[in-house]
């Protein structure tokens, strides 16, 4: 086993010094995704509230037909601008997202009692018309309901009747569980962590140094082969969690000025959580270096090596994807699935759900298991001569 | 002492080594001579057990690499053809490198660091890192990487490969005071003055076949020749591979 921390130990000196190394692995990711998290929050919770606070502005065509109507929503704060001349095209060339039509029979048919026509002429397809659009509709539906209860009263009717159902909302999510966001985010970028942190070290240490030329010395000393591939394999996994581990942390940094209140989120990760989380997430490091490694072998080159690595770190978005497009309840079986289990399980911790001994010991387990079932494939792939030269 | 017997290795269809016999005596430095893809690469690197024969049989000093692997590594030096350097470790460490995997103690690689600086002169540049060395100082680095453990035998796959004049001249000096202190050295190089200067034995190997094997004055003698370049292109039959 000397053989084995001669090459750890020679393969961290020197990867230490690799400004390529350090940047992929302990920068990188520790960096850059707790800063885009935290400026993908700012800019949500920006956009949002502007165009919640903004008045709206709301050109209208016909406004004489509809005097009163035109009043209620002056009285509720709308602007009301005068006619435009081609109103569609103002829609769709994104000027304004919302022009109102009052219809000529309008005044015809509200002395009739008849529904009086109006139009909404809008582009729903544009996402930053949709609160304008809203707007307008909550309005018009408020008008229509007052003056409605208005004429029923005046027929000695009581309005209650007309509505049947009253629907109340009660939510019960916990400022905890509505913070849907981070709780896809999260698991998301630490598992992209483990497979960015480890893919560096991964290919230099075995195609890198075929490329190098280094392999073939290497091999002619005696120390068993395993030895020295499972000297590198621990290398890159150290570096894979120390990136996890710096991630973890700087978020812990970042998450404080987030601006959690409007989401109403509670994302105070406490040590506690840290290493709760840190301790789900280790074994996927473990995976990730093994699969690189025993990939990376067979490439030549760091070229041909990273040409294999864009694919692979698809494999931790999967996951997160399906959990996107469809979030599913953790259920035991799912915990032996590696990349889906740490998904879930960060996701019931951040939500503060209480997490069983039987989860965590399955999700570890297998992931460990594959993990470790890679890295026995890889450290014998030297005793293939053909993965040894890189020419000839 | 290296003895091969009857040395087959093929990839695919292409017959690398193909029946070679040889000897390689201690105190005696071996030439292992031939025109490019004659099969000297593949033959030493089945020496050092990186590739296993398809048929034939090596002993060193009585050991066979099929089956002591290991054993066998501890007893060799090689300075194969790719050098490999690190070159985020200094010139030092990457000879304790493989000082360590040797499994030697910290104190005696250091000492041995020190006593092969002086005998290849490599005080100047042996704590910097070996990014941008010349091909000189990287020759040093390697053979001092592969003698770090006091081998018996010294493989060395074209040694002067890119070399100038003057680290020629040091590398074949220090080439004969291996000799001198009773190693075995077997070195493969298509430069014919390299065997003439160096050589007690040469093996003149072609397509995979030894055309020759003798000392310097047999091979004149039998093949007829005053020089012997043209020695070598007579026995091996062409001129094929000699400029390269």
């Amino acid at each position: 086993m000397n053989g084995l921390s001669t090459v750890f130990k020679k393969e961290v000196r020197e990867n230490i010094r690799d400004r390529r190394a350090l940047f992929n692995s302990l920068l990188l990711g520790p960096l850059l995704f707790p800063l885009l998290f935290v400026g993908l929050m700012w800019f949500l919770e920006s956009a949002e509230k502007e165009r919640a606070e903004k008045t709206l502005e709301l050109p209208v065509i016909g406004a004489e037909y509809a005097p009163s109507l035109i009043r209620f929503l002056e009285q509720q704060g709308t602007v009301i601008q005068p006619e435009p001349e081609n109103p569609e095209e103002l829609v769709l060339s994104q000027e304004v997202p919302v022009v109102l039509r009052i219809r000529p029979e309008y005044a015809e048919k509200w002395k009739e009692g008849l529904p009086a026509p109006v139009e909404v002429i809008s582009d729903p397809s544009r996402q930053e018309s949709n609160a304008p659009i809203r707007k307008v509709k909550g309005l018009l539906y408020g008008y229509g309901q007052q003056i409605g209860a208005l004429r029923l009263q005046l027929r000695g009717v009581s309005p209650q009747l007309a509505s049947p159902i009253m629907v109340k909302d009660v939510d019960l999510s916990t400022p905890k569980s509505r913070a849907i966001l981070a709780v896809i985010f999260l698991p998301y970028v630490l598992m992209i962590t483990a497979f960015t942190g480890a893919t560096h070290l991964a290919m230099d240490t075995t195609a890198g140094e075929k490329e190098r030329k280094s392999l073939e010395p290497l091999l002619i000393n005696p120390v068993p082969r395993w030895q020295i591939m499972t000297g590198k394999m621990i290398t890159t996994m150290v570096f894979a969690m120390a990136s996890l581990a710096l991630t973890l942390v700087s978020f812990r940094i970042v998450l404080p000025y987030l601006p959690v209140g409007a989401f109403g989120m509670d994302l105070t990760l406490g040590l506690g959580t840290l290493l709760n989380i840190l301790l789900i997430i280790s074994p996927v490091a473990i995976l990730a270096a093994a699969l690189l490694t025993l990939l990376a072998s067979f490439a030549k080159s760091y070229r041909e090596a990273q040409s294999y690595m864009g694919l692979v770190i698809l494999i931790p978005m999967i996951p997160s994807l399906i959990f996107m497009a469809n979030p599913i309840k953790a259920e035991t079986w799912m915990m032996g699935i590696p990349l889906f289990s740490q998904n879930l399980l960060i996701g019931e911790i951040i939500r503060g759900e209480s997490v069983t001994i039987t989860w965590y010991g399955l999700s570890v387990g297998s992931t460990l298991a594959i993990g470790l079932a890679l890295a026995a494939l890889a450290a014998n792939l030297y005793n293939r001569p053909k993965l040894i030269f890189s020419s000839s | 002492m290296i003895e091969v017997k009857n040395l087959y290795k093929s990839f695919g269809e292409v017959k690398a080594v193909n029946g070679v016999s040889f000897e390689a005596r201690d105190g005696e430095i071996t030439g292992l001579l031939g025109p490019n893809g004659a099969g000297k690469t593949t033959t030493l690197r089945m020496l050092y057990s990186l590739l296993p024969p398809d048929q034939g049989e090596i002993r060193i000093d009585g050991l066979d690499p099929t089956r002591d692997a290991m054993e066998i590594k501890r007893t060799l030096g090689v300075v194969p053809d790719s050098r490999g350097l690190y070159s985020r470790l200094t010139a030092r460490e990457n000879i304790m490198y493989y000082g360590e995997l040797h499994g030697m103690g910290k104190q005696a690689i250091k000492s041995r660091i020190a006593d092969l600086a002086v005998t290849l002169d490599m005080g100047d540049f042996l704590d910097r890192r070996t990014e941008g060395f010349s091909q000189g100082q990287r020759v040093k680095v390697a053979i001092a990487r592969a003698m770090v453990h006091e081998p018996q035998t010294v493989l060395m796959d074209e040694p002067s490969n890119g070399l100038d004049v003057m680290s020629t001249r040091a590398l074949r000096h220090y080439v004969r005071s291996l000799k001198e202190a009773g190693h075995s050295v077997v070195l493969s190089t298509h430069i014919m003055q390299e065997v003439g200067a160096l050589c007690d034995r040469i093996v003149i190997i072609a397509k995979g076949e030894v055309a020759a094997d003798g000392t310097a004055r047999e091979l004149l003698d039998r093949s007829g020749c005053e020089s012997l370049e043209d020695a070598f292109v007579k026995l091996i039959g062409s001129e094929e591979g000699l400029l390269a």
